[in-house]
């Protein structure tokens, strides 16, 4: 496999610019943007999990210094996410000797980025034609109960003011590892809106606590990937890191520029045209109806 | 004067007997510059020379340009899947696949002339000589002939698409009347492992010899020792490989830090 250094750091840059400028941690734009540069979805999946680290580590000491962030809440979702990166990581395994991988990744991509993509593209423009009405919205309204909260085993975290079952938190931080195994992202841009929308967490608290347990999700996927597949190159992963990095700063400075709804239907746009391009090459007549991959591996 | 001529006379039919009956048979010889070659993480595919002698070459044959030379550079064989995509539901979908086992991860023939020029399609199936002559095995020898020559032809397409199976006519070129030099192509994705050179020798289209040399293909520096460490030490490869993020995230905030 042949790569060129400088696209990998301008890719890098790029998505860590935006990343900083939206807050997110850019694992799904990573892997999507390897497989179009030909890098096997395989290598492109744990590697953008090992990039994943750096970023999410980065942001994450930010919020800590802020105390934006619930440790316990954290915990408790890193249990469940452990439990289903394990599990994501065999059936990611088993998807390779079926030679569905490839697909299933595209699939889960376009299903994924499309959805989120599609609501965000909704919620900003509504908020942007509020903001022009002259009206102010607010995420969070106390006192409103949905079904989840009277799920049993209560636990209390307070950083977040919460008393909720530890249930759907498990659940969630299983659902986000297992999707971040699979996919090789950190699972922010599903993990925030989960934690506003369905946990009610405090949104000062949630980007904090998201990034906190992706980096031991993603570390945890790393090593696993490593392990059972061979599938990290840290040499390409590295090369992201040290663009992402550096992108991500300026991108945070012009991220406060903007406003945010528009920041959020700028990337609810970009999140749909990634999904586009992946979408678009499962239906197009491949090159090669034939492909060959090396057996029993 | 008679006397003379008689003995050139008996001279001249000493050498043709001997031209005709004692003569020592033609040899091949081949030889590699190096026996290994390390490949950098930007190798973009390199040309390989081969250089080669025949001993006992009849200067006649050698002159009228009838001696031909095949020189083939053989990869590691590796088990190979080959998967075929079907459309399902509008998407291209990997439906059926075949495995093969022990298929040379690449083939690069070079010839001194058109293939159909030094031997018959006969000559080259008994020697497995070529490409389309190589003899690959599915795992399931049980599945269904035709399926199986589908794939098998897929298989040779494939690689010859990706550049790793080649034939080169002309590339073999005789320097005089018993040194040639080959050259081969290698490809940007080369597999690394030991390599096989062989050579054969035609004679008026028969085959006379062949002869062999071995060449080991690897990653240099810090791509083979980064690539060993991550086969065989997997699990410490994938903690360092999440140090490095940590410390290049920590890093990053020391340096860019907004806060």
């Amino acid at each position: 496999m042949s790569v060129n250094v400088f696209v990998l750091l301008a890719m890098g840059g790029a998505v860590g610019f935006l990343s900083g400028m939206f807050g997110v941690g850019g694992g799904f734009l990573i892997t999507p943007l390897l497989i179009f540069y030909n890098i096997p979805p395989a290598i492109a999946v744990a590697t953008g999990a090992n990039q994943v680290i750096a970023s999410s580590f980065s942001g994450a000491l930010a919020h800590f210094k802020r105390k934006s962030l619930d440790l316990k809440l954290g915990t408790v979702l890193l249990a469940g996410g452990i439990v289903g990166a394990s599990l994501g990581v065999s059936v990611f395994a088993y998807l390779r000797r079926l030679g569905q991988l490839d697909l299933i990744v595209s699939l889960l991509y376009v299903a994924f980025l499309g959805v989120v993509g599609g609501l965000m593209l909704m919620e900003s423009v509504r908020a942007i034609r509020r903001s022009r009405g002259g009206q102010t919205v607010t995420l969070r309204k106390p006192g409103q109960h949905n079904w989840i909260h009277r799920l049993p085993l209560k636990m209390r975290f307070r950083a977040s003011k919460l008393f909720v079952s530890v249930i759907p938190v498990l659940a969630l931080g299983a659902f986000i590892g297992f999707l971040a195994s699979i996919m090789g992202v950190g699972g922010g841009f599903i993990m925030v809106p989960a934690l506003i929308y369905l946990l009610k967490v405090p949104t000062n608290v949630v980007i904090g606590t998201s990034l906190f347990q992706i980096i031991f999700v993603a570390a945890f996927t790393t090593i696993i990937h490593s392990t059972a597949n061979q599938t990290v190159d840290v040499v390409l992963a590295f090369l992201l890191m040290v663009g992402g990095v550096a992108g991500a700063q300026y991108g945070a400075r012009v991220g406060q520029k903007l406003r945010g709804e528009q920041l959020r239907a700028l990337l609810a746009l970009l999140v749909l045209a990634v999904a586009l391009r992946l979408g678009f090459d499962l239906f197009v007549r491949p090159e090669s109806v034939y492909s060959l991959s090396p057996a029993g591996g | 004067m008679r006397f003379a001529l008689f003995f050139a006379l008996i001279l001249l039919t000493s050498y043709s007997a001997v031209q005709a009956q004692d003569r020592i048979p033609e040899n091949i010889q081949i030889g590699l510059s190096t026996d290994q070659v390390s490949i950098t993480s930007d190798f973009s595919g390199a040309e390989l020379t081969i250089f080669g002698a025949l001993d006992n070459a009849d200067p006649l044959i050698a002159r009228q340009g009838r001696y031909d030379v095949i020189v083939v550079l053989e990869g590691p064989p590796r088990p190979v899947t080959v998967r075929k995509k079907t459309r399902v539901a509008g998407m291209w979908i990997n439906t059926e696949s075949v495995i093969f086992r022990d298929v040379p991860a690449s083939y690069s023939m070079a010839l001194t002339r058109a293939p159909q020029d030094i031997t018959a399609p006969d000559g080259y199936r008994q020697l497995a000589l070529g490409a389309d002559n190589l003899h690959l095995q599915p795992l399931d020898a049980d599945g269904d002939p035709k399926t199986i020559e589908e794939f098998t032809r897929a298989l040779r397409e494939r690689k010859e698409a990706e550049g790793l199976y080649s034939t080169r006519p002309g590339a073999v070129r005789f320097l005089s009347q018993s040194l040639f030099r080959a050259s081969l192509r290698l490809a940007p994705n080369v597999a690394v492992g030991t390599h096989r050179a062989r050579a054969f020798l035609f004679r008026n289209g028969m085959f006379l010899r062949e002869t062999s040399a071995q060449l080991t293909i690897r990653k240099a520096g810090l791509e083979q020792r980064l690539y060993q460490f991550a086969h065989q030490n997997s699990m410490l490869y994938g903690i360092l490989s999440v140090l490095i993020a940590i410390v290049t995230g920590w890093l990053g905030r020391l340096f860019f830090r907004k806060d």
